[in-house]
């Protein structure tokens, strides 16, 4: 497991713990990446990302036109493995949670315990404002410098 | 009243019960539930059938049939929970509860809920 930022790891152990999951990632809306799980490429976290923060903002405005407010959770069962996709709010903005899991589980337990580590996150969260925007020329360097944190290379 | 809410107003009608919940076996997910308040359905519902789930996959590997009934007994209480093929009925008591008329009645339903 390795995370950005040092105050999202005990919630993410504990959750990685707690729920068995094979694969989490956690992400702003944006598809920035701010902890991950179980990723060995960096290929596949940047792609798992888009692709996640590309599916709540689909699933989201849905659910405007639904006029459904949003959705909590997208599960996604698979013979094999499964996936929950969950956005939530924390005093860093909005997150993204995308979890694999598989049949060593439940979608009841993955879910129990995420919205556990969603109020741990909240609770851990520095109160101080965010960074500002990376502006795009500094864009790949802050993505490699992510991208070195999160694979320790 | 459907089959699932008589069964668990049939259970909560035992003395000392405190909730009774129906869960999905598959995902821990509540299907119908009566509890009294302070009791998380939600959780129930997860652990418990996780639970069940460890349990079934124990005795299968020890060469041995599945539990048809569990009993985790705690200071304040117990949880009591009949495995059906698809479904998990469980039910929460208390410490003076009449566990052996809670195990009748849930064996009996877990065999029709299936």
């Amino acid at each position: 497991m390795r995370a950005l930022e040092p105050w999202v790891e005990a919630p993410l152990q504990s959750f990685l713990a707690e729920s068995s999951a094979r694969l989490t990632l956690l992400m702003t809306t944006s598809g920035q990446v701010v902890a991950q799980h179980g990723f060995g490429r960096s290929l596949d976290v940047m792609t798992a990302a888009a692709l996640g923060a590309g599916i709540v903002a689909s699933t989201e405005e849905l659910a405007r036109l639904m006029g459904a407010g949003r959705f909590g959770a997208l599960v996604h069962h698979g013979p094999r493995q499964s996936c929950l996709l969950s956005a939530f709010g924390t005093p860093r903005g909005r997150w993204i949670g995308l979890v694999v899991f598989g049949e060593e589980t439940s979608v009841g337990i993955v879910q129990l315990f995420f919205d556990q580590m969603v109020q741990q996150l909240t609770d851990a969260a520095p109160r101080e404002q965010a960074p500002a925007p990376k502006l795009a020329e500094n864009f790949e360097h802050e993505l490699n410098a992510s991208l070195r944190a999160l694979f320790g290379r | 009243m459907t089959a699932t809410q008589a069964t668990l107003d049939r259970l909560t009608r035992i003395p000392g019960v405190r909730g009774a919940l129906i869960a999905s076996a598959a995902d821990g997910l509540v299907v119908a539930e009566q509890l009294m308040d302070g009791i998380d359905g939600r959780a129930a519902a997860a652990l418990t059938g996780s639970l069940v789930a460890r349990l079934g996959r124990t005795t299968v590997a020890a060469g041995v049939r599945p539990p048809v009934f569990l009993h985790l007994r705690g200071d304040q209480g117990s949880i009591l929970a009949a495995p059906g093929e698809e479904l998990v009925l469980v039910v929460v008591v208390g410490p003076a509860a009449n566990l052996g008329l809670a195990r009748l009645e849930m064996l009996d339903a877990a065999g029709r809920l299936g």
